[in-house]
């Protein structure tokens, strides 16, 4: 068994401040925006700065993550899909799953949202706009506003309403208008666009609530901040159960949220692995897929430059998976640095093989996973008979699947 | 008429309408909408009904800055197949027979996509006087603006209801061609009032700019255009309300539609 040493290795590159001063990671990033959106993100960016150092702030926040959130979330060993991989000799990869799934609302992104609710309120914005593709941001999104009273408006594609109608349901109860976005396919990309056009006309009494490590800079450094919490409580977490730092961490990319707050605490342990897995749709070659990293170039959408998905003419190509929360043409502009760095390996499965995840994860070990996490385990099949002796791996388990039982329902023959 | 005015450049257009005593008018329409032969024509019919300059959107999949109308249009171009080489074929063969100075109209991405410089070489080639890049604020326009410079492109840039008093200084000392001057916290489209603010942002920018100022975003009628014009802009831009007409109907209704509405713009603006 390999112990990994807990030492810092040599600085990196990549021990820079990210992003600079202009909000880039390298060449990515910045803030694309019409001029009409520039004061409110230097506001933003103040206001984020100003008050994340404030004890106040911080008291509020960490108090509603542990109370009204139920953090820190569990690092649990998953025993039974350890075992799944173990070879004959009995060493395999040992997996642990960061338990987000297990947060109030059912996912991570409520670390995020809880946080820039907070801003808002301080900022003095009443009314809330999101986007949301799976419809987990819009959950969480909708959840705070409740729980602060603030108007709140929530664009989604149609074809993710039709898909993630629980959660569709959930936000309504909250008491947030779900706003149907029917341009394009319907999905993230254009319920992210109909959410910058409202902030747009409606700045100045509006706060929007980005709902991944994407957009205009500050918004892939202050989401990626907010759910920080997830690689801090697992870097404890594996100090207390094993004293060291873990080997390998595996995360599932869309935009990239829940990877970004899983990977950053830990980007300066050159020992840590991060993988990431984007969606590969009905396969790389059928051009029916999410992978940006994988299969992008560089180019700008929602207000920042990262890989993207775009046609020889620069135009947006209408990405496909199964999962509406990895939906989306583009990715978090850090994630293509760490990716042009090297720092960070990314790769994809196919909407199959994130099935037959979602199916393996429920079965052995009695944890329905998002159709989103289940990109992240369903790369265990490739990653596992690749890796010696017995390598700790901590999984993302990003999301509960409750939402798409019926998504699911459909290709499993039950 | 040939090319005579052609050459001229789109600052030194606007203030020669300004030296005239005029109000510029400066109509948008999207390229591809509903094909480019009619997009040729209706440049011409705009040439010749009173357009002082023309501003040519290239259809964007994803136009952040653009209300219903023209994203419409532009969906509606992008499934025609419309390319921006096509645009530029085609600009190519009918910008020598306008006296009006073409903007592009353009977001950022396809230009990054083509790679600046060879973007750049094209567009003067098809004669292209001017470019506005609306999701290119100041702070990343670094990239663009010098080398747009170097081809004599002016770029205009853009200046909104919510910019600061320091940034409109730092935006109009770089802004060439006008400055254009957002009317509404919004994208664009027809609205039935004018927000009376624009008057005091247009003495705002005049206070710390001798530019040209054009006036655009939600300005749909003539009574509008003459209101924009009497509160002191050098220009007013009408997009949406030509795009809706344009798109109404049979192409020679659409073409008709939009020679009368230009000359009653026009008829509303001039002294």
């Amino acid at each position: 068994m390999t112990l990994t040493p807990i030492s810092p290795s040599n600085p990196q590159p990549t021990t820079l401040q990210r992003p600079d001063a202009q909000g880039r990671f390298g060449q990515f990033g910045g803030k694309y925006v019409p001029e009409t959106l520039m004061p409110a993100l230097a506001e933003l960016e103040t206001a984020f700065y100003h008050y994340q150092k404030q004890a106040d702030f911080q008291a509020e926040y960490q108090n509603l993550l542990r109370d009204y959130v139920g953090r820190p979330s569990p690092l649990y060993f998953a025993e039974r899909l350890t075992q799944h991989y173990a070879r004959p000799d009995g060493t395999g990869v040992q997996i642990y799953l960061k338990r987000e799934d297990l947060n109030h609302t059912g996912a991570h992104k409520i670390n995020n949202a809880i946080g820039q609710v907070l801003l808002a309120t301080r900022m003095g914005k009443k009314r809330i706009i999101a986007e949301t593709g799976a419809g987990q941001h819009g959950v969480a999104t909708a959840t705070v506003c409740a729980r602060f009273g603030l108007d709140c408006v929530i664009y989604m594609g149609v074809h993710d309403m039709e898909r993630q109608a629980l959660n569709v349901f959930r936000m309504r109860l909250m008491g947030a208008e779900v706003r149907p976005v029917e341009a394009g396919t319907g999905t993230l990309k254009d319920a992210t666009s109909e959410a910058i056009r409202d902030w747009v006309t409606n700045v100045e009494t509006t706060h929007y609530i980005l709902g991944s490590v994407a957009g205009p800079h500050p918004y892939p450094m202050l989401v990626r901040d907010f759910h920080t919490v997830i690689g801090e409580e697992t870097r404890a977490q594996c100090q207390e159960k094993w004293g060291g730092l873990p080997d390998i961490l595996l995360a599932c990319v869309g935009g990239g949220s829940n990877a970004m707050g899983l990977f950053h605490e830990f980007v300066n342990d050159a020992s840590v692995r991060l993988i990431g897995v984007e969606a590969g749709g009905e396969g790389l070659q059928s051009e029916k897929h999410a992978a940006t990293l994988t299969r992008g170039r560089v180019g700008v959408l929602h207000g920042a430059m990262s890989y993207l998905l775009q046609d020889q003419d620069g135009q947006v190509v209408e990405p496909h998976s199964i999962s509406a929360g990895l939906d989306y043409p583009g990715v978090g502009p850090e994630h293509s640095f760490l990716k042009d760095q090297a720092r960070a390996e990314y790769y994809s499965v196919t909407d199959q093989e994130a099935l037959d995840a979602f199916q393996r994860l429920s079965q052995l070990e009695g944890i329905i996973p998002a159709l989103e996490t289940a990109h992240a385990i369903a790369y265990l099949e490739t990653l596992c008979p690749q890796l010696d002796g017995s390598p700790r791996l901590v999984i993302n388990c990003s999301g509960r699947g409750d939402k798409d039982v019926q998504t699911a329902a459909k290709h499993l023959d039950l | 008429m040939m090319g005579s005015a052609s050459t001229m450049s789109v600052s030194a257009k606007i203030k020669a309408v300004r030296d005239r005593g005029d109000c510029a008018l400066i109509p948008f329409i999207t390229a591809g909408d509903p094909d480019l032969e009619t997009t040729a024509k209706a440049l011409t019919v705009l040439d010749r009904n009173g357009a002082d300059l023309i501003e040519l959107g290239v259809p964007y999949s994803d136009p952040l800055a653009d209300g219903p109308v023209i994203q419409a249009a532009a969906t509606r171009a992008l499934e025609r197949g419309t390319r921006l080489e096509d645009v530029l074929a085609m600009l190519k063969s009918v910008s020598p027979t306008l006296s009006t100075p073409i903007i592009l109209f353009t977001y950022y991405n396809p230009i990054l996509n083509r790679g600046i410089p060879t973007f750049l070489q094209e567009v003067v080639e098809v004669g292209v006087k001017g470019l506005v890049v609306p999701d290119l604020p100041l702070e990343e326009m670094d990239v663009l603006l010098p080398q747009a410079e170097a081809a004599g492109i002016e770029v205009t840039l853009l200046v909104a209801p919510t910019t600061p008093k320091d940034r409109l200084m730092a935006i109009a000392q770089r802004c060439q061609g006008f400055i254009y001057l957002v009317s509404v916290t919004g994208v664009t489209g027809m609205r039935s009032k004018i927000e009376s603010r624009v008057q005091d942002l247009l003495l705002e920018l005049q206070q710390v700019t001798d530019k040209p100022i054009g006036v655009g975003f939600g300005i749909s009628e003539p009574g509008q255009a003459r209101q924009i014009m009497e509160w002191g802009a050098d220009g007013v831009i009408v997009g949406s309300a030509f795009v809706k007409r344009l798109a109404e109907g049979e192409t020679h209704q659409g073409l008709e539609a939009i020679e009368g509405f230009c000359r009653s713009l026009k008829a509303a603006i001039a002294e």
